[in-house]
Order: structure tokens, then C-alpha cells, then sequence
């Protein structure tokens, strides 16, 4: 969904290059308490493996393709501030090397797909966290649904900014439907993507995943009360 | 608790390995369908509103190198640019980034980043 430069105007593309500047100070902030010598350069690598994921456009029927967002993922496996920062380099990286999303649309993008998408992917991670049983092999499904739910959203945000600062005059009904519709089916395949990765994690290292450590933690706690006489 | 199955040296290798051959090789035969937001600027009638970007003549444009004529080089010759790109701008900024006192570590994680320092210091 990288927006090019020329669908939104001036002011918009002003407006959205403010609250992703202002996403990026907060979650530099945010970050610190995230990161350490060991999560650092598992952050770095998270957000190398989306940019490459990225390059891989499925298609979704009718001459359209989707790629992976990645804000579910990442959110949960270096935690959501961090997630924004790995948003914000691989699209920073992308417009800048790859020409692909605008220039002036990089708040724009960073606003959709870096905060977004990991906004509303933490969000609903964290609420399905509580309501499920704590168990680690609830975390993967879980993080499926989020990344699902993501990629709409984003959409539906896009076609909000699109009517407000839009450079073409179009029917704003049929493109919140189209947005909608081509972005649902698109988000099975963030899904599917997201459930997989974060799966083959939680399976080898959950210690290493940000979003399963509190089961982990209770876990712990769970095998020492049992295992005092 | 147990030593973990896999190290994490292990994982991070497996991670930029997999990074690698999605951008260099499978992406060669990735769908090059118009994407979600373009399809639906078609089929509605805002796509002539989009503008060439600034760095449309960036040697790695739109994910091919300027210069390499055979498609699958030069595709996956600008996705392993964009890779090691990656890794150093994220992992640099990330390190930057990290918290370096051990006082203000997540209670969670203390007692695993004062082990991993004491296992560096041997």
C-alpha cells in the first residue's frame, strides 16, 4: 500500500509528515525500554527480514497483487515502539534506494504502514492475549488475527486521508468499498505470513519473542511454586 | 531453565539467510500485479494523479540496477543492496538506541542481560 507522491496534497502530505515525525520521537523513547544488547540486533534483523518480505507481492485475483506490512509482526516479536522504528527505516529505505513510495508521501506511508498497522496490530494482540488461555502456543494465532485486522484498517485510514486531501476527484464511496474489500483478502495473506514467521520463532526461542514473554514469565513462576516441597 | 534448543547466533543467521534469498532470489518471481492501493486507483480513476518520485532515477529504482540487463541479476542484485542496506541503517540505529544501565532494564529481562554480559566478558 506505499502511497506515490501525487495522490495526496500538500497540506495532507504535511499533516501526515507531522504525526510520523512525531510517532518516530515517541517510539525512540519507547524503544529504549525494548531494546538491549540482545533484542538490538534482533530488532535489526526483524526489520531487514520485512523489507526483504516486502519484495515477495502475492497475488490476490484480478491482476492485483499484496505484499506483507509487517506492523503485526514486528510488533510482536521487538514490541511496538521498536516495530514503529522498523517500519519507519524499511520505508524510509524504500522510497529513498527503491523509488518506491513517494518522497513527499514518506509521512504518509510511515503514518499507514509504521504506525498503523502496529497500533492496531499490538492493540489487538494484546486484548486476544487477555482474553485467551495464557498459553505460548496461543501466541501465533494470535498475532495471525492482529496482522489480519491490520492491513483493513490501514486501508480504511488511507481512504479517510484520501478524502480529506485526495488530488483527484472520485467517488469516495466505491473507493472505501474497493480499499476494503481488495485489503481484507489481502490481510489473510499478512496473516497467514505473520503466523508462520512469528510461529517458527515462538517455537525455537519464545524467550526472544517481545509479545510471549509475560507467558513466559508466569510460566516460570507457575514451575517454581509447584516445584517447592 | 534449560539451555534453549536453538542459539541465538543460530536464529539471527537463519533470519538474514532467509532475508537474503527472498530478496535476491525469490523475489524474481514475485507477482508484478498492480498492488492493492494502485488497483483500486485504476479501477476509480485517481491513478493519473501519481507523480514519478524524486528518486525515480536512483540507480536501484524500483528494485532493478541500472546497468544489469538480465532481469533476474538485476532484481535480486538491488534486493541484496537493499538487505545489507538494511541490516546496517536498523541494527546501527537499534544499538543507538538500546538501554546501556543495567538499572533501568524491564524487570523481566535483567537478570538474562546480566548473564549475556558475563558470558561476553569470557
Amino acid at each position: 500500500m506505499h502511497v506515490p507522491d501525487g495522490f495526496l496534497d500538500a497540506p495532507t502530505s504535511v499533516a501526515t509528515g507531522v504525526v510520523a515525525a512525531a510517532a518516530v520521537a515517541v517510539a525512540l523513547r519507547g524503544a529504549r525500554r525494548e531494546l538491549d544488547d540482545r533484542t538490538a540486533p534482533m530488532a535489526g534483523l526483524v526489520a531487514t527480514f520485512v523489507f526483504a518480505a516486502q519484495m515477495i507481492t502475492f497475488p490476490v485475483g484480478a491482476g492485483t497483487s499484496g505484499h506483507l506490512m509487517g506492523g503485526a509482526l514486528a510488533a510482536v516479536l521487538v514490541g511496538p515502539w521498536t516495530a514503529v522504528l522498523c517500519l519507519s527505516v524499511v520505508l524510509v529505505v524504500q522510497a529513498l534506494l527503491m523509488a518506491d513510495g513517494g518522497v513527499t508521501a514518506i509521512g504518509t506511508n510511515i503514518t499507514l504502514i509504521g504506525v498503523v498497522t502496529v497500533a492496531v496490530g499490538w492493540g489487538v494482540f494484546v486484548v486476544l492475549r487477555r482474553l485467551l488461555p495464557s498459553r505460548i502456543a496461543l501466541v501465533a494465532p494470535a498475532a495471525a488475527v492482529a496482522a489480519l485486522l491490520s492491513v483493513p484498517v490501514a486501508a480504511l485510514v488511507f481512504t479517510g486521508l484520501f478524502s480529506v486531501g485526495g488530488n483527484a476527484p472520485v467517488d469516495m464511496g466505491a473507493v472505501a468499498t474497493a480499499m476494503l474489500g481488495w485489503h481484507t483478502v489481502i490481510g489473510i495473506g499478512e496473516a497467514a505470513i505473520t503466523g508462520l514467521v512469528v510461529g517458527s520463532v515462538v517455537a525455537t526461542r519464545p524467550d526472544l519473542v517481545h509479545g510471549a514473554r509475560p507467558l513466559l514469565v508466569e510460566r516460570v513462576l507457575e514451575t517454581r511454586t509447584v516445584a517447592t516441597p | 531453565m534449560k539451555a534453549p534448543a536453538v542459539s541465538t547466533r543460530r536464529l539471527f543467521v537463519v533470519a538474514l539467510v532467509v532475508s537474503l534469498l527472498l530478496a535476491g532470489v525469490a523475489s524474481y518471481y514475485a507477482s508484478s500485479h498492480p498492488d492493492g492501493l494502485e488497483h483500486v486507483a485504476e479501477q476509480t480513476g485517481f491513478i493519473d494523479s501519481a507523480e514519478d518520485s524524486a528518486t525515480s532515477d536512483s540507480p536501484l529504482a524500483d528494485y532493478r540496477t541500472t546497468g544489469v540487463d538480465d532481469a533476474r541479476l538485476s532484481g535480486g542484485l538491488a534486493g541484496v543492496i537493499g538487505v545489507v542496506v538494511m541490516l546496517v541503517v536498523s541494527t546501527g540505529l537499534f544499538w543507538l538506541v538500546r538501554r546501556r544501565d543495567p538499572s533501568d532494564a524491564d524487570a523481566d529481562s535483567h537478570a538474562d542481560s546480566h548473564a549475556d554480559s558475563h558470558a561476553d566478558t569470557r
